[in-house]
């Protein structure tokens, strides 16, 4: 089971695609769980054949079990490979059971309702299923709905209580004449059919992109105490889902698109992400986070990043404001655009240098198609 | 097209862009993007297939026009009735 996102602990593998004896090619979907975030499709991670599947749909898995056994054609190490790593899963498991005591029924309790184990003292050695229900958070909601959403916010209360303790944030903010971009956008709209019209959203992805081409630096991951820089960019768009909760999925290798393309994906990703089918490499690849929040009126976000990631980019509402060119004081529509990033990575001057490009190619929006 | 079959339209549209929202949120008169949540992309698919539907299209330039429910229904009606 791939770890879909910092905060995921297990998933409900719910359907197999393939079966045993089955060639497989790599980023085939081979299975659907269901994770705090909806029905996510996995994808494998190589070439082969299926040589046994491990578990059975409707089961519980926690990261880092095996699911399936996949052997490489002419190599049967990566068979021995993949059971070597079930062994050693099986033993961490063990040692995890030995450190909390606690009744089955007690533990599965504790998954469904986000309890920390940690906090509580076994009576007599063992944690007991009352004591569990005692220190649950919320009540239990009996409708499905509830319990998706309750188990989305302990996802992100997770991955944010993370980001708040781990990552030493710096904040930059800068306000982008929005005009020309606007202006541009409704001529090359006014051309178009309506299907194929481009929303300011997509020019401020696109800019994001090329502006990460130029300023690397902020594209990547924290980890194991260093900087890992990612050449793919795929931006983790922040899409707010009514009645609650965010889901913040890749737009995987936007580096490579072009405007309409980028505009093209977004949508897709948006439908996709409304109704549940999102993909497994798009909930575990983001190498930043755009956050716009401008459709609300906000007029500045400062992000919390997500970890690993290195920052997070958030937009704010398009509004007429008072704006000073060359000698005279004029009308203009203005944005302002922020960017939050962790000073173990970079400095302040490298986030102001994104920010400036930013700036720039949103004053010369031709050079984003 | 009367505006009111119209109007069953675009909220059926609405509902099929947004299936979370409930039929009673939708006024005639509040503006369909801040009242209920819609971004710029549902607000442009929604265009969209009412123009698959219809065959008239929203230019950006008209989008004042098409804000709300009882507006947006306006529109459609006036411009059927033109083509």
């Amino acid at each position: 089971m791939p770890s879909l996102g910092a905060d995921m602990e297990s998933a409900v593998l719910m359907e197999w695609h393939v079966k045993e004896g089955d060639a497989v090619k790599k980023g085939q979907i081979i299975a659907e769980v269901e994770t705090s975030k909806g029905v996510i499709e996995i994808e494998v991670f190589e070439d082969g054949i299926v040589k046994k599947l491990l578990v059975a749909p409707e089961t519980d898995c926690k990261v880092g079990m095996p699911l399936a056994i996949i052997a490489s054609a002419d190599d049967t190490m990566a068979q021995t490979e993949k059971t070597k790593q079930k062994s050693i899963t099986k033993e961490q498991n063990l040692a995890q059971e030995e450190r909390i005591k606690i009744s089955p029924a007690a533990r599965k309790r504790a998954v469904e309702l986000g309890v920390d184990l940690n906090q509580i003292t076994p009576i007599e050695g063992v944690i007991q299923l009352s004591q569990i229900e005692a220190v649950a958070p919320t009540k239990e909601k009996s409708a499905d709905k509830e319990k998706f959403k309750d188990g989305m916010r302990q996802a992100i209360a997770a991955a944010m209580s993370r980001s708040n303790a781990e990552i030493p944030h710096y904040y930059l903010a800068t306000s982008i004449n929005m005009t020309p971009a606007l202006e541009y956008l409704k001529e090359l709209n006014r051309e178009r059919n309506i299907n194929e019209r481009i929303l300011p959203v997509a020019l401020l992805v696109r800019a994001v992109v090329l502006s990460l081409k130029e300023v690397p630096q902020l594209n990547g991951f924290w980890q194991d105490s260093e900087m890992q820089l990612s050449k793919e960019i795929h931006p983790g768009i922040a899409i707010a889902l009514r009645g609650g909760g965010l889901i913040t999925p890749a737009l995987v290798d936007a580096q490579e698109m072009s405007l309409d393309d980028t505009m093209h994906s977004l949508s897709e990703l948006i439908t996709r992400t409304r109704t549940g089918k999102l993909r497994s490499s798009e909930m575990t690849q983001q190498t930043i986070t755009i956050t716009n929040l401008g459709d609300l009126g906000v007029e500045s976000v400062y992000g919390v990043i997500y970890p690993p990631q290195l920052a997070i980019v958030g937009f704010g509402a398009i509004m007429n404001k008072p704006w000073a060119e060359k000698d005279a004081l004029c009308v203009r529509k203005v944005m302002s655009a922020t960017l939050a990033g962790d000073h173990r990575a970079t400095d302040g001057r490298i986030g102001a240098l994104f920010l400036d490009k930013l700036n720039r190619y949103l004053q010369k929006p031709e050079e984003l198609l | 097209m009367t505006k009111d079959e119209i109007k069953i339209m675009i909220i059926e549209q609405i509902l099929e862009v947004a299936p979370d929202i409930g039929v009673d949120e939708i006024t005639p008169d509040g503006n369909l993007q801040r009242s209920l949540e819609i971004d710029s992309f549902d607000f442009l698919k929604i265009l969209t297939s009412m123009h698959e539907k219809t065959g008239v299209e929203v230019p950006e330039d008209d989008y004042a026009k098409v804000a709300t429910l009882e507006s947006m229904a306006g529109y459609f009606a006036e411009h059927l009735l033109n083509k």
